[in-house]
């Protein structure tokens, strides 16, 4: 009705640019390297959604970048656009499309999510304890093995964090195994990892949590299970009374001082 | 002297600031001598004799200086003093120092006023990202550190983005739809001059033992009910902004509703009008949630209550439910205005009706209902019940469907049209499709929660936010101050120097914000002075966009001011627009409108021969021929 737009030209460019930017994007290791299972779950959905995004990103520059080559006034053109007011059919297509496109988003990332926490019968359970600028960690056993900022995992067993706070909330964060954890007072959180590369790494605060955040580090070693065992072994700390106390009683919530201000 | 103390105005205001400040200040102190206490509180969280000034020191300004006087003498069965309007209007400069009920006047008020705000957060961006240009600590310790993001963000947010919209929709909405002025111009007035006290409690807390607010702008408990005093002063600014935007969206809703010129029905408003139609439905709902939990948190630091408490069985992670109930709708808040000016600025340079209107406008009330539905996708790492967050995601994730219909409608507008680019105003319209497109996108990915685990609190999460709130909100808020800036000052604005702010600040942001992305992903968290060797190069790069992205902002103030003293005289519709605003002069008369329009077709309608938006006084009935002609001509 009023010309035809070029719209089988503007598709071809489209997926063309698509595949560009996909495959400049997808080899590039956004995440970092990865050290667990999570890891080449979370990084094959970010790049199913990196080829998505480069598909919607691509149409919208080339219906914008079209219009404007093509529909630029002239100088000194004073009349105005043809009046269309829409196009229902249009308008239906960019509404039920993208629709389609994000739920199917969502039901994928809901599939990595459960496997992602799934639960392993065979599993060992270690304690983390984090307060202002500083975490620990206990290991199961006759007294609970104590370790104050260093952290030993066996490789190729999950593993499920059992997190608490003792002052304000922490968040538990290995970027090599995908995973994060705020750890919040008054309640035990859950985090599960599968280490699966022998190393070292680093734990980050990532929950702002006072002046000492950006230095609240703690060093993570993932090593062969006889190593471990070894390691735990030799822990001689005793676990403070604080942190027995909150093992003890499930969560800081039922620590006998509900004393006025509580503060 | 005694005169100018007894008139309403900034010496009566002083007065009032001082006189309330000094009871609220004896008050605390008799009653903790005679209760038998130290007068003077200064643990951490306590120092009453600051916290109670600090709210009646405001309240005694805002009656000193005039706010409430009209409301007192009425409550009070005292005869009233008839308006004659020496309130309203400026016919100087000093005019807008004062007590205005004008909308127009107010507009100014705040715009200006939020500007000054930008610019002092804009100046700790900068502080911030000179610290962060290499590792380690150079230019300021972590508590500071800590200060500066925290303050710099609450600024931008509270008295920045949230009320420059205000500003600009207090003076175009009523030109808009045909109205006169605001529907409660007092209410209108106090509104603004909330807003400045809000700014002044962020700012003051830098004077507080213990330095300024320092647990983010999301302050979280329990870090903020044991942090220092500073945070008190956030909670009780939260409350002055807070009200400022409850009393603005009521004001804007019954206009909206009531005001309207005969024959402007609802598939008549402009976008502009519906955008903060949406908005004001968010406000009223959404920010009593969070002035409600600033005052949980006072009451845990000052009254030692126990909402957030632990210890004493307060639960920590409510305080996120309930700031997030508000803060999650306060990014639409941000947001939707935006939308509103960008329709208006692409219809008018392209010279086309917005496709798919009405679509349009209900994709703005989809996005209101949705966005009530949400708020827990900030807490996908939170350790909140595990079950919430797959429904979250899938709301968050629906959400991108009105806005990209938003988006495919702007392009849809601009096919067909005669598109402009001369104005500046349309330059940052049309980066923003751009660069909101990214942010959303980014959305999405942090819509997800496998992706989320990863990134939440990280610099992506940075990088994110300020795609959306500064590629997204301010490009926006620059298309409006552009876009009406004729209109408001009645002068031209050099659009040479627009091209430069617009390149600069384009090019800017997207080698500020891009690059945050990467180091994010690779393992940077958020809120950190200090961070890993590796990530220098990429920081420093980062800190230089940043530098040269401020540095432009100093064109774009020479800009304004200049062109406000000595542009060019502005014709009443320089951008040939069709909406009610432009058929008046610039700047409009004092009242607005000497016969009330009346509305005859939709907001857009270029290129219908004959086509009209309204009928103005002094025009008859029929098809005008004059400026109507050009349009006629054009099929």
């Amino acid at each position: 009705m009023y010309g035809r737009l070029p719209i089988v030209k503007m598709l071809l460019v489209t997926i063309a640019l698509t595949v560009v930017i996909s495959a400049v994007m997808v080899p590039i290791n956004w995440n970092g390297q990865g050290a667990s299972t999570a890891a080449p779950k979370i990084d094959h959905l970010l790049n199913v959604m990196i080829v998505l995004s480069s598909f919607v990103f691509s149409l919208v520059m080339v219906m914008l970048f079209y219009a404007l080559w093509k529909f630029k006034a002239k100088p000194g053109d004073e009349s105005d656009g043809e009046p269309i007011h829409g196009n229902t059919r249009l308008e239906i297509a960019w509404t039920l499309i993208p629709t389609i496109i994000v739920l199917f988003a969502g039901g994928y990332s809901w599939k990595v999510l459960d496997d992602l926490e799934h639960k392993d019968p065979h599993h060992l359970t270690v304690s983390v304890f984090s307060q202002q600028y500083a975490w620990s960690f206990a290991y199961p056993g006759k007294d609970y093995a104590y370790s104050q900022g260093e952290l030993h995992v066996p490789v190729g067993e999950q593993v499920q964090f059992k997190m608490h706070a003792m002052d304000v909330i922490h968040s538990f964060w290995v970027p090599e195994w995908r995973i994060k954890k705020d750890n919040v007072p008054g309640i035990t959180t859950t985090a599960i990892v599968t280490p699966d590369k022998v190393g070292t790494y680093q734990l980050v605060c990532t929950e702002l949590c006072g002046f000492g955040h950006a230095t609240m580090r703690a060093k993570v070693v993932v090593e062969p299970k006889s190593k471990f065992e070894k390691w735990v072994e030799g822990l001689d700390q005793e676990l403070p009374e604080p942190y027995m106390d909150v093992l003890k009683e499930g969560s800081v919530t039922n620590a006998p001082d509900l004393g006025a201000g509580g503060a | 002297m005694v005169d100018a103390i007894k008139r309403p105005g900034w010496w009566r205001g002083l007065l009032g600031a001082i006189a309330f400040g000094a009871f609220g200040f004896g008050l605390v102190i008799v009653l903790r001598k005679i209760s038998g206490l130290d007068p003077y509180q200064t643990e951490q969280t306590g120092y009453p004799h600051v916290i109670v000034p600090a709210i009646t020191a405001p309240l005694g300004f805002l009656a000193g200086f005039g706010c409430f006087d009209y409301w007192l003498r009425w409550a009070a069965g005292m005869p009233t003093i008839p308006d004659d309007h020496s309130q309203h209007g400026a016919k100087s400069w000093k005019d807008y120092f004062k007590f205005n009920t004008d909308h127009k006047v107010i507009g100014v008020q705040y715009v200006v006023t939020t500007f000054i705000f930008f610019f002092i957060g804009g100046m700790m961006a900068m502080l911030i990202r000179a610290e962060l240009a290499q590792p380690g600590t150079q230019i300021v310790e972590a508590s500071t550190y800590n200060s500066l993001f925290s303050t710099h963000a609450v600024l931008m947010i509270f008295v920045f983005v949230i009320p420059v919209f205000a500003g600009l929709a207090n003076y175009v909405l009523p030109l808009m739809i045909g109205a006169p002025d605001m529907a409660f111009p007092r209410l209108n007035a106090l509104s603004f001059w909330m807003l400045p006290l809000a700014g002044i409690l962020f700012i003051g807390s830098f004077l507080c033992p213990g330095g300024a607010f320092d647990a983010g702008w999301t302050g979280y408990a329990p870090l903020s009910t044991g942090a220092p005093l500073g945070q008190s002063f956030f909670n009780l600014g939260v409350q002055f902004a807070g009200a400022s935007s409850i009393a603005t969206a009521l004001n804007f809703l019954v206009t909206i509703i009531t005001m309207r010129a005969p024959g402007m029905t609802f598939w008549r408003m402009p976008l502009l009008v519906w955008a903060n139609l949406s908005t004001s439905l968010l406000v009223v709902a959404a920010t009593p949630f969070i002035a409600g939990v600033q005052f949980m948190v006072l009451f845990d630091r000052a009254l030692h209550t126990n909402f957030f408490d632990f210890a004493a069985g307060g639960d920590v992670i409510s305080y996120q439910h309930i700031f997030w109930f508000y803060s999650h709708p306060a990014v639409y808040i941000m947001m939707l205005p935006g939308f509103g000016i960008v329709s208006e600025v692409i219809s008018t340079h392209a010279r086309k009706p917005i496709f798919g209107y009405r679509l349009m406008a209900l994709a703005l009330i989809g996005i209101v209902v949705l966005s009530y539905s949400v708020w827990a996708h900030h807490m996908f790492v939170a350790g909140m019940f595990s079950w919430l967050r797959v429904p979250m995601m899938l709301t968050t994730l629906l959400i991108a469907v009105p806005t990209g219909i938003k988006i495919f409608s702007w392009l849809g507008t601009l096919y067909f049209g005669k598109i402009h680019t001369y104005s500046t105003a349309m330059l940052f319209a049309l980066a923003f499709i751009v660069t909101f497109t990214i942010g959303g996108i980014s959305g999405v990915m942090l819509g997800m929660v496998p992706i989320d685990i990863h990134v939440s609190d990280t610099y992506f999460i940075v990088a994110h936010i300020h795609f959306v709130l500064f590629g997204g909100s301010v490009f926006t808020i620059f298309a409006g101050v552009y876009h009406w800036f004729p209109k408001m000052t009645g002068r031209m604005y050099d659009e040479k120097l627009g091209r430069v702010h617009f390149w600069g600040t384009l090019i800017g942001t997207w080698g500020t914000f891009i690059p945050m992305h990467w180091v994010g992903m690779d393992g940077m968290p958020r809120r950190v002075a200090d961070y890993a060797e590796q990530f220098g190069n990429w920081n420093l790069l980062i800190s230089c966009f940043a530098f040269m992205l401020g540095a432009i902002q100093l064109v774009f103030v020479y800009n304004m001011i200049v062109s406000w003293r000595f542009g060019p005289k502005a014709d009443g519709n320089p951008w040939r627009a069709n909406s009610i605003e432009w058929q008046v002069s610039s700047p409009p008369p004092i009242f607005n409108f000497d016969e009330i329009p009346r509305v005859v077709g939709g907001p857009y309608e270029y290129g219908i021969p004959g086509a009209k938006h309204a009928i103005m006084a002094g025009e008859g009935a029929e098809v005008p021929a004059g400026e109507k002609s050009v349009v006629g001509s054009s099929s």
